[in-house]
């Protein structure tokens, strides 16, 4: 097998049995890897009313078939668990170095399996698989206790672990690599915690097989190109993501004090150019990047001084503008603190804008205040509040819980600005109609990335539509969902979509794997796992009535700014979007759909 | 002041060629700028795919590290020494420096696998590889280095050595214009 290391790794926390198993090559040429095998794994061997921090959740890490290669920014690995936070088929992938190390010690999945009766961490050296005691490293942040597993295993092992957050089961925990990356999305930290799972700890030393080295090296050189000369990543790589704050406020499509409205004043104080002037120290790159938009972050401001990593630009927003801050130096130490507690940067401050609107609008009764100030632009409460969370005290021990749980609490569900229960990111969806549409219908709840038509809708990338146009979005939104299933399912970083297309992929994918795949097929294999993912989301209880916004976005119009006046038209797009996607008035998909992608 | 004796590689033939192809002597080197690093580890993939047609880390060359709290990478590399030790110390010649060039060449016929260069490197960039059974040695892959053209940031560039730190000193001097610009 070349581009597989042709093994799956069983570990039972229960019973202490690690087991090898070959990896099917069927599934491997259909599924690819990372996210597309992960899926398949899972929803052959999970039923999908099982409860999510459960033994009986399971928990796989998987590299793609690109991860280890020299493929242009693709080294990713991805987290498949059923989401504690949205109860649907959870899915998170990051970059760093632990996909790469993970394939190089052998393996194209690592599947956890029941629950440790004490904490454990895993250490994995190629073939050797300890389940290790980790008594003395529960309760210990991201930094220090990858330190202190490294310092018991090897200086430059590859480490992925949860912090306090996932301990205690914070529905918005993370699990984080090389300290700064984070598989963030959908708690999957908690389900890490739940299995009493500390970390994990990989060194490889194995080689990744290629079937046709010219050919690769060619694909490779001629992808590599288009991404070098693509603006959006060369301005990636100077501002990193944060570069979008400027660019979604000139358009009044940057959600603003929990989506009350899409404009604010002040964003550029916490935008990218502000972040390269005021906390950039370096630029940094995950394993086989060409673009690298990581950065590294030290904080002056005595106030808040501190180095990490980040924000992106979605945690960016969502602790500046959703929170009405525009002080960059806390809302990198807020970011920093999601990093360090593990906790996702997204769900975390959107739930703190959901806190501040409740707070302020007379809903959360002041005794529950926790001694905060809570207020719009409180630079001290969103440092605070988000340690709170992380550790699970006070105030922060409901919201760790996200924001539509928080809001449900109190009887307001809708103060809560969630798909499927998870928060949505930095794109306001009565502004931009297209990736409204993917919030509502992705598979893990509100995301942006597993659909990121923003890359049409506003950069203009390859193609320009109208963001307000709703005429042809819902093919727009199943083209882009689809590609990335298939770029995630290789161990691609979709950014690296803003240069490479399909062509790039399959030529890729082919010289390095050996088979044959076309473009078409390429993307069919992500639309495969498109339509697996959302069978499970059926079987576990949800219906096309969940496909939906919150009712602020369709009833409450952008208040000021340059899209002042719009709502969102989701419910108007998704008759077309069941259609395109050849599922029934209900959104199950079609016995001819399945017949056609292989799922039956 | 120490009056410095002809190097121990000195060669009539080396000595020759200096003299009458002084351009060849002008050779071209790796220059490593590690502030420009992102510690994406390209250049390692390029080295390996390159060498051994396949992904295997540790048959890089070059390697590079980061430290995660300080948020900095560094890629470490043989920098083909004057004085080079790891040549010094080969019994066989395995390790050689050929007229006219910077590179310290291996071949690998003539290596009984001592394990010596690696022990007097003082970088600890010449390593001995148990899968291949031989030492890994930067060859800079015949004159067109993979990892020079594989790094997206230009930290590892492919320069000639005369001009090899003009870069970092004109960016440096730059720091003076900003300066007389500031008063």
């Amino acid at each position: 097998m070349t581009g597989w290391m042709g093994t799956i790794l069983r570990i039972n926390l229960s019973n202490g049995a690690v087991t090898k198993e070959p990896l099917n090559a069927k599934d491997a040429a259909l599924f690819l890897g990372a996210r597309g095998l992960g899926v398949k794994i899972f929803t052959d061997e999970v039923d999908a009313k099982v409860e999510p921090l459960s033994p009986e959740n399971k928990l796989i890490f998987a590299p793609g078939p690109f991860t280890g290669t020299s493929a242009p920014s693709a080294g990713r690995y991805h987290v498949v668990a059923k989401s504690p936070l949205t109860h649907t088929i959870g899915g998170a992938n990051s970059g760093g170095v632990f996909g790469a190390a993970l394939k190089y010690a052998g393996y194209d999945a690592v599947i956890i399996e029941g629950k440790a009766e004490k904490a454990v961490y895993l250490w994995i050296k190629d073939d050797q698989v300890e389940i290790r005691d980790a008594s003395h490293l529960w309760g210990k942040w991201v930094p220090d206790t990858t330190d202190a597993v490294r310092a018991e295993t090897d200086d430059d092992a590859s480490v992925a672990c949860i912090g306090p957050a996932g301990e205690k089961l914070a529905l918005m925990a993370s699990i984080q690599n090389e300290m700064h990356r984070s598989a963030g999305r959908g708690g999957l930290g908690a389900v890490m915690g739940s299995k009493k799972l500390k970390a994990i700890a990989v060194k490889g030393s194995k080689p990744v097989r290629v079937a046709d080295v010219k050919a690769l090296e060619a694909a490779i050189w001629s992808a590599r190109a288009k991404v070098a000369a693509n603006p959006v990543a060369q301005g990636l790589h100077k501002h990193g993501t944060e570069i979008l704050v400027n660019i979604l406020n000139e358009i009044g499509s940057l959600p603003t004090r929990n989506w009350n409205d899409a404009h604010f004043p002040t964003a550029d104080k916490v935008g990218g150019e502000s972040l390269t002037k005021e906390v950039l120290a370096r630029r940094k790159g995950c394993f086989a990047c060409v673009i690298s938009c990581g950065r590294v972050s030290q904080i002056k401001d005595p106030e808040f001084a501190g180095i990490g990593e980040g924000p992106e630009y979605e945690a960016g927003w969502a602790y500046g503008p959703d929170c009405g801050v525009d002080n960059i130096f806390a809302v990198t130490k807020a970011n920093h603190l999601c990093n360090e507690l593990g906790l996702d940067s997204i769900s975390t401050p959107a739930t703190i804008a959901c806190v501040i609107d409740m707070a302020t609008s007379g809903v959360l009764p002041r005794e529950d205040w926790d001694g905060l100030d809570i207020r719009w632009n409180n630079p001290e409460l969103i440092v605070e509040l988000t340690k709170r969370i992380g550790l699970r005290q006070g105030l922060g021990d409901k919201a760790a819980l996200g924001s539509y749980r928080f809001a449900e609490m109190y009887g307001h569900p809708e103060f809560a600005m969630t798909a499927k229960k998870q928060e949505m990111p930095a794109y306001d969806a009565r502004g931009i109609q297209g990736i409204g549409l993917q919030y509502a219908t992705c598979n893990r709840g509100g995301c942006h990335v597993k659909g990121y038509t923003i890359a049409v809708e506003v950069l203009g990338n390859g193609l320009r539509l109208d963001p307000r146009e709703t005429k042809g979005k819902p093919a727009i939104v199943k083209a882009f969902q689809d590609m990335t299933a298939a770029v995630d399912a290789s161990g691609g970083c979709i950014f690296g979509t803003f240069g490479m297309v399909a062509d790039d992929y399959a030529a890729m994918l082919s010289a390095l794997t050996g088979i044959h795949y076309s473009p078409e097929d390429y993307v069919r294999a992500g639309e495969r796992v498109w339509n697996l993912e959302r069978e499970f989301n059926l079987n576990a209880g949800f219906t096309a009535k969940d496909d939906t916004l919150p009712e602020r976005l369709f009833k409450h119009p952008i208040q000021t700014g340059p899209s002042k006046g719009l709502v969102s038209h989701v419910p108007e797009m998704l008759p077309e979007y069941y259609s395109v996607r050849g599922w029934n008035e209900q959104g199950v998909p079609t016995p001819e759909k399945l017949h056609e992608l292989e799922l039956a | 002041m120490e009056i410095a004796s002809a190097p121990r590689d000195w060669s009539p033939a080396r000595a020759l060629a200096s003299r009458l192809h002084p351009k060849k002597v002008m050779a071209k080197v790796l220059m490593i700028h590690p502030e420009k690093c992102t510690g994406c580890q390209n250049c390692m993939l390029a080295c390996s795919l390159h060498h051994e047609g396949q992904f295997r880390m540790a048959a890089s060359r070059i390697h590079v590290y980061t430290w995660e709290r300080e948020g900095a990478s560094v890629p470490m590399m043989c920098q083909q020494c004057d004085t080079a030790a790891c040549m010094k110390v080969c019994p066989t010649h395995a390790l050689h420096r050929n007229p006219g060039e910077s590179l310290v060449d291996y071949e690998k016929s003539k290596c009984i696998g001592c394990h010596m260069c690696t022990i007097a490197c003082p970088f600890g960039n010449i390593v001995y590889d148990a899968y291949s059974l031989s030492v890994l040695k930067c060859d800079q892959c015949g004159g067109d280095p993979s990892c020079a053209k594989a790094c997206p940031t230009h930290a590892i560039e492919w320069v000639d050595d005369s001009i090899s730190t003009r870069s970092r000193k004109k960016a440096y001097a730059s720091k003076f214009v900003e300066a007389f610009q500031e008063a």
